[in-house]
């Protein structure tokens, strides 16, 4: 039981190790505040439409199981655009089209067709919860290397420092989203972290 | 090797090819390319003064001390083959003269780490290493990378505007001389077009790069701003252009490898200059011309096939027709 949890963070990690929702990650991990942001988001997302898709997994035909799979998502792709609108819009706004499509973020689409849809409810709940951390760190640790390096500085919240140097601003830049999520992987492959 | 195959040795031998052999390596063209970088490094230390050198040292260092320690982590041999001295001078080269001393150790571990040693190391690179450098500075730190001074001006020179930086800002054409000679603003190694093209002859002379690299290239540039109403002379001597044409765009790794992909490669790189310096944002486009058309390469090569010795016509259309 407990393993459907650990699974998520290193084993089968949903960016470093499965290679998926590679386009919000390298679009949005500018700053930590984006990462967290995007990963309490995508893991709101998960968790809910994990929970609906194992609670009815006896009951959708498997004919139309991704239509149904889709509209679950959306649904609360949906609750979480409109909440972030409302409390945090300046989150909305930088995080910008990436929230609307957290809908047909593979991560999540992924974990309904290949976990959720053949679980029961607490082991489904489990992994979305261990597979929306992995997520979640990834993106942070992503982003505190391109925020320090491309601003000079790290700000979580409002509270951080900045180093006295002058920014490399290509790591902010999308160029920089690869080199840097290529070099991670490289790294973390290297030195057996992942495999 | 070569010892059992030494001309006095008049025996008929019989052994795969290549038959024949030249006593030429990897290390003299890489050392030949250098010595022929060092008219245009004195020019710049000459036109620019010691932080000139002090950027070509640091950069060179910087460079060789890379790509050691790299292939120490990927446990391969480290060899002086003089492939990172020219990566570290060429990136020296095509910096502003005035750059803090941390600029040129930044690009040349970027160049060495990212640009050649992540593909695989010498010879399996994609894109120029010194370029790649120089890109990535100049993504960086643009300020940095477009502050320009006149040359023998010392520490506190006064800032000036490079040929094509006049051109496009203040439509100030430079006398052509003044350009061939070198005694304008830019960088360190690209302002003297005279240095540059003594040092090209003895490569050019030893056939260690082609002509028909920098004739394409140049020759693009020149009779495409002819044919734009611009100075000609003045194009082909400012900027990088005459740098680029012989000492980066002949890259062995990153050029094409037939000769009839040579010339495509450089019209297009000629192409891409032409249309960077007229519409593009920024005053030069050498650095991106040659990176963009490295990456045809590979597009290149493929489309641009030798056909087998004694092959015709008809040979060609048998070998199209079974695909």
């Amino acid at each position: 039981m407990i393993k459907d949890f650990t699974n998520g963070i290193v084993k089968v990690n949903p960016i470093f190790v499965l290679a998926l929702g590679l386009c919000p990650t390298l679009a949005i991990s500018t700053s930590i505040d984006n990462a967290i942001g995007m990963g309490a988001a995508v893991i709101f997302v998960l968790l809910f439409s994990n929970l609906m898709i194992s609670l009815i997994r006896n009951v959708i035909s498997k004919e139309v199981r991704i239509p149904c799979f889709i509209v679950i998502i959306a649904t609360f792709v949906t609750i979480v655009s409109l909440s972030l609108q409302a409390y945090l819009p300046s989150l909305y706004e930088s995080l910008g089209i990436y929230v609307p499509l957290i809908v047909v973020n593979c991560i999540i689409l992924g974990r309904a067709e290949a976990f959720a849809s053949k679980n029961p409810v607490s082991r489904s709940v489990l992994d979305a919860l261990g597979i929306g951390l992995g997520f979640t760190l990834s993106l942070i640790i992503i982003s505190i290397i391109r925020e320090l390096l491309g601003t000079g500085g790290i700000s979580v919240f409002g509270y951080g420092f900045t180093l006295p140097f002058s920014p490399a601003t290509f790591f902010i830049m999308p160029a920089g989203a690869f080199l840097v999520m290529g070099v991670l992987l490289g790294l973390l492959k290297r030195v057996g972290v992942i495999r | 090797m070569s010892e059992d195959l030494n001309e006095k040795d008049e025996r008929f031998i019989v052994s795969a090819s290549p038959h024949i052999r030249k006593d030429i390596s990897v290390e003299k063209i890489m050392y030949l390319v250098i010595l022929a970088l060092m008219p245009t490094t004195v020019a710049g230390i000459y036109f620019f003064g010691y932080h000139a050198l002090f950027i070509i040292i640091l950069s060179v260092l910087s460079a060789l001390i890379t790509e050691f320690l790299i292939l120490k982590v990927r446990k391969k041999e480290f060899r002086m083959d003089g492939s990172a001295i020219i990566t570290g001078l060429l990136l020296a080269l095509v910096l502003p003269p005035t750059v803090p001393w941390w600029v040129p150790v930044v690009g040349a571990v970027f160049a060495i780490a990212i640009g050649k040693q992540v593909f695989g190391g010498l010879g399996q690179n994609i894109f120029n290493p010194a370029l790649v450098g120089r890109a990535f500075l100049m993504a960086c730190w643009p300020v940095l990378m477009t502050t320009w001074i006149v040359p023998f001006g010392g520490a506190d020179a006064i800032t000036a505007a490079t040929p094509l930086n006049a051109l496009k800002l203040h439509h100030i054409t430079t006398p052509s001389m003044q350009l061939f000679l070198g005694n304008v603003g830019g960088c360190i190694g690209e302002t003297s077009a005279i240095a540059i093209l003594i040092g090209a002859s003895i490569l050019l002379t030893l056939k260690i790069i082609d002509w028909r690299i920098p004739l394409s290239y140049i020759g693009t540039v020149f009779l495409l701003m002819f044919f734009v109403g611009q100075d000609p002379i003045f194009h082909v001597l400012a900027g990088g252009l005459m740098l680029g044409a012989f000492f980066m765009a002949t890259d062995y790794v990153t050029g094409p490898i037939t000769r009839w992909g040579r010339v495509i490669f450089g019209i297009g790189a000629g192409v891409f200059v032409v249309v960077f310096r007229l519409w593009g944002g920024m005053p030069e486009g050498v650095c991106y011309s040659i990176l963009l058309m490295n990456a045809f390469t590979p597009l290149i090569d493929r489309y641009v096939k030798p056909s087998p010795l004694g092959w015709g016509k008809r040979e060609r259309k048998i070998a199209e027709g079974s695909k």
